[in-house]
């Protein structure tokens, strides 16, 4: 399938799913100011995905919604980039909570917003007039996230002997994950095609200034890429993402049409 | 940057001008590394419900606050001074609200 609707999916799943990652951290930031703009982050993200999902929902037709889309699809239908479901530290740590580390969560966000405001500018371009509305909001939203995190990448990085060695882990552990960005999936290739969606390969120049800016004003040393490029945008993801969905599809599966 | 550890994060005072109001008020406190920090935090905390379209940050050791055992001498001098309020006046229909 490489109809614009898997084109929505994709860019609805990816901030669905790092809204959820991000809102594990609500009622347990390393302060409060930092918990609220992480519950902020999320929030856009989830109103970016239910905008995403309802225009998906109307171009399937028949009886499909964005909660449908949301909670009645299984990890192998998500279409997120793998980095989005990642947890929040790095690859050789327990789950518990109190392992999560700030640094993680701020280097993905740094990440793929750095990718996003991209993404969303030339979206406002698209044939489909409403993904070009919805690009024009995300991209004000989209716009702070990168503000935020670039901001805390450059205080870690450029802070003390921990929080430097934690950037850079972060940074070493994440980075892999970016080159997924800049493979073409069919639901990219249909939607570039069709004038509905963006060639990110184009962006990567845009990207890497950006990326390379600000770690070197962190302080912060970009790892070589060598190994294997992640696919979650063609629904092969990793293990990660059957926890985060089964967290966040539990209520909705178990009370189905419930409303409140 | 050499951001200070959070135990010794300063106290900032935010100011939030409203759509409505022309002046900016006092919405209450926080504690940041730097100023731009604070602005960002302040704008995360305090206006989360469209409260403002500009922010201040104050950092709270530059204000001077007046003590409140002296309140008397301060301020009930002026309590038997009703004429200073303009309330003898007959304003004008036309000059409106004042």
């Amino acid at each position: 399938m490489s109809t614009p609707i898997d084109y929505l999916l994709h860019l609805a799943d990816n901030a669905v799913v790092l809204g959820q990652r991000n809102a594990e951290w609500c009622g347990h930031g390393p302060i409060l100011e930092e918990d609220m703009a992480l519950a902020n982050v999320s929030l856009d993200l989830i109103g970016q995905a239910r905008l995403l999902y309802q225009r998906a929902a109307e171009l399937k037709g028949g009886d499909a919604t964005e909660d449908k889309l949301a909670y009645f699809r299984g990890p192998h239908e998500f279409r997120n980039y793998t980095l989005l479901e990642l947890p929040h530290h790095g690859a050789l740590v327990g789950y518990a909570a109190a392992d999560r580390d700030y640094a993680t969560t701020i280097v993905r966000n740094f990440l793929y917003s750095a990718l996003m405001v991209h993404v969303w500018d030339g979206l406002q371009q698209s044939a489909d007039a409403s993904l070009a509305a919805i690009a024009a909001k995300s991209l004000k939203e989209t716009s702070y996230h990168l503000h935020h995190s670039r901001d805390w990448l450059v205080r870690m990085g450029d802070g003390t002997e921990e929080s430097h060695a934690r950037a850079q882990a972060a940074v070493n552990h994440l980075m892999p994950y970016t080159e997924e960005f800049w493979t073409t999936s069919p639901a990219e290739g249909a939607a570039v095609a069709a004038k509905i969606g963006i060639d990110v390969w184009a962006l990567r120049p845009a990207w890497d200034a950006l990326v390379n800016e600000a770690l070197a004003e962190a302080t912060l040393t970009r790892p070589n890429f060598h190994g294997y490029v992640t696919e979650g945008k063609i629904g092969l993801h990793s293990e990660h993402l059957s926890y985060l969905l089964g967290e966040m599809q539990g209520l909705a599966r178990a009370h189905p049409g419930a409303t409140w | 940057m050499n951001t200070p550890a959070l135990k010794d994060w300063p106290l900032w005072e935010v100011f939030v001008r409203s759509k409505q109001g022309l002046e900016h008020k006092h919405c209450g406190s926080l504690h940041a590394a730097d100023a731009a920090q604070a602005l960002h935090m302040a704008r995360d905390v305090y206006t989360r419900r469209q409260e403002g379209v500009s922010i201040w940050v104050v950092p709270s050791v530059a204000i001077t606050a007046s003590n409140p055992d002296d309140k008397g001498e301060l301020f009930d001098p002026a309590a038997d001074k009703i004429y200073r309020h303009p309330t003898f006046y007959e304003i004008p229909e036309e000059v409106g609200h004042m």
